[in-house]
């Protein structure tokens, strides 16, 4: 998610009072003096702040708040693969494809995000409504194949199911995460094969 | 087959409430106090007759491990931290611990720190975890509000607490000296051992770094004794283990079983059986994407534990077995894990960082038969450079996946060579 354009990014960034609270709890978490522990956190807070994204100007703001110098900052947040610094869609799609996912057909679901979309791999749509991209393993592998979108997991997909959850998106509904199969969890689908005689 | 009233995660399914009344109806948070009284020593000889051995892949008994750390502290605080950033390839039993029995973790996490003399736990999950993270969260709040946790926790006078850190995405953090320096506020690349976290670790502090799995067995290993966990499974390889199942069976799913259990019988059981029956196995991968692919003929017999594993020249790592039938493309399959180490190679080493992407791009080729006969022995050959010549085991993990397809797959890449040759001859002619 590099390549942004100066003209995306401002010259300021401010936590709100509510954000600017719950920053202040993170650092709280950790020993004196060692508040530079809270970086991951406090970048976090910025991007979902900014809509999805992590401005250099928060980057900055998060350096002076716990008091590091600003190439430290930038180093996680180009280390870290959940930082974006370039905007992406209101619906941040991640479709694992590594090896347990393609075993189940993570092709079909690349391909069903593609052509509902009509985008490809690492691009957004025209009205900023969805990025979608490839990610490794997001460690759902008994529900394969699934995708990330935002902070919830459809899991046990098809290329319909797929389809469907985008559909329910760019309707405004927001579908319900987790297995798409009619199963609950991780139990296999077939019936219980533990975990029948205890109450 | 292992017996319900044996296994340790009875909410793995989430079938019931994870909340701290249902978590104590099923035996958590139970004479915990009476736990802490029998003292560290007691607690640390418990878990090392249980035979414990780590459940995050390496297998290094858990009890040892913890008994590591300084006897006296020297002023610096201990720590405890908590290694969920679950993200090896299969590997997805953490995340139901979390989110459907995250009481047996927070307990876990009070009862390894009073044996390691901690004052604090720091429980690094995986960032894609989001709702996971939030789950943990709410348990952990459930249990101060409880008493549990915090100043004279269960009335016992000790002082703990337990914090959730999100990782952001980045599969190096898994390794624990990386997850340190990623706990520090710094880039997840590992560090040189020694000094090993024990004497330096988070904050320069004695540390001790375990799996979530292996943290949240603890409570019931002291409950029942090391003697009852002792007695399950095999020797040197005791106890009982979640499996994740995914690939071409009829049923993936996450299980808790018995160590030692033939390979086979855990997937016709709990996994339905491979997809068109057992004669259609092709290959499993038995312990994450990291450890060597075994063919069926082994498939047929071995057991799924560390020893028996081992001397199959592949291993248990986190007993995720990621099934393939006979439409699987190995070549293929095998590729997508070598760009997947390339991705995460954290760039310290020059083996690891050049050579990832170096086996990657000849596996692309080796995928269409694009390749040269020799090019086999040279990707064995930098295989064998990288592995053990980096600061960390991800060189390791890159290479044995290819060691693996090698050793059991070698003619497979031989006939594409040769047919992607002819092809280009009778293009030619």
């Amino acid at each position: 998610m590099s390549g942004q354009t100066q003209a995306q990014q401002s010259e300021h960034f401010e936590f709100t009072a509510e954000n600017l609270q719950k920053t202040k709890e993170h650092i709280a978490k950790y020993p004196e003096g060692r508040q530079a522990s809270a970086v991951m956190p406090l970048l976090d807070i910025a991007q979902r702040q900014n809509g999805g994204w992590l401005p250099q100007a928060g980057i900055r703001c998060v350096a002076t708040m716990l008091d590091m110098p600003v190439i430290r900052v930038l180093e996680v947040a180009s280390f870290y693969t959940m930082y974006n610094l370039a905007p992406v869609g209101e619906h941040f799609v991640q479709v694992c494809t590594t090896t347990p996912c393609w075993l189940r057909g993570s092709d079909d679901i690349v391909s069903a995000c593609k052509n509902k979309l009509g985008i490809n791999m690492g691009e957004t749509t025209q009205d900023g409504k969805f990025t979608i991209i490839e990610v490794e393993c997001l460690g759902a592998c008994a529900n394969a194949p699934m995708m990330q979108i935002g902070d919830d997991y459809y899991e046990d997909l098809t290329a319909d199911t797929t389809t469907k959850v985008l559909d329910a998106l760019q309707a405004g509904d927001t579908p319900t995460p987790g297995p798409q199969s009619g199963r609950k969890k991780s139990e296999p689908a077939g019936g219980l094969t533990s975990l029948q005689e205890t109450s | 087959m292992l017996s319900d009233k044996d296994r340790i995660f009875t909410n793995l399914y989430g079938l019931k409430d994870p909340g701290i009344d249902g978590a104590r109806a099923r035996g958590d948070w139970a004479g915990t106090a009476d736990l802490i009284a029998k003292g560290d020593d007691w607690i640390v000889d418990e878990l090392k007759e249980s035979g414990l051995r780590g459940r995050g892949g390496a297998g290094f008994p858990t009890g040892l491990k913890m008994s590591f750390m300084p006897k006296v502290s020297d002023g610096r605080p201990h720590y405890l931290v908590v290694n969920a950033d679950e993200g090896e390839p299969g590997t997805c039993k953490d995340r139901e611990i979390i989110r459907h029995d995250p009481h047996k973790l927070v307990e876990g996490c009070l009862l390894s720190g009073v044996a390691m003399r901690a004052e604090a736990a720091y429980i690094y999950i995986r960032g894609e975890f989001y709702r996971e993270a939030e789950q943990l969260q709410a348990a952990i709040d459930e249990a101060y509000a409880a008493g549990l946790l915090g100043e004279n926790c269960c009335g016992t006078g000790y002082t703990f607490d337990v914090y959730v850190h999100r990782g952001m995405g980045a599969y190096i953090c898994g390794e624990e000296t990386a997850l340190i320096e990623s706990l520090e506020g710094k880039k997840g690349q590992p560090r040189l051992k020694p000094p090993f976290p024990a004497n330096v670790g988070v904050w320069g502090c004695p540390t001790t770094v375990n799996n979530v799995e292996s943290i949240a067995a603890v409570p019931t290993i002291l409950r029942r004794g090391g003697a009852w966990f002792a007695g399950l499974g095999r020797e040197n390889n005791t106890g009982t283990k979640i499996f994740s199942i995914s690939g071409h069976v009829n049923h993936p799913c996450n299980v808790e079983e018995e160590m030692g259990i033939p390979l086979k019988e855990l997937i016709e059981k709990h996994a339905g059986g491979v997809i068109g029956g057992w004669d259609n196995l092709l290959a499993i991968i038995p312990g994450g994407s990291s450890v060597p692919v075994l063919p069926k003929d082994i498939c047929d017999t071995v057991l799924m534990d560390f020893d028996s594993l081992k001397a199959e020249k592949s291993g248990l790592g986190t007993a995720a077995v990621i099934v393939m039938d006979k439409s699987t493309d190995i070549v293929a399959a095998i590729a997508r894990l070598a760009s997947f180490y390339q991705h995460e190679s954290c760039g310290q080493c020059t083996p690891c960082r050049e050579g990832t992407g170096w086996m990657a791009r000849v596996m692309d080729r080796m995928v269409r038969g694009d390749a040269e006969v020799e090019e086999i022995d040279s990707l064995l050959d930098v295989s064998t450079q990288i592995e053990g010549h980096t600061i960390c085991a991800l060189g390791d993990a890159a290479a044995w996946p290819i060691q693996g397809l090698i050793r059991h797959f070698r003619p497979e890449l031989e006939a594409r060579i040769a047919t992607a040759k002819q092809a280009a001859n009778t293009r030619a002619a």
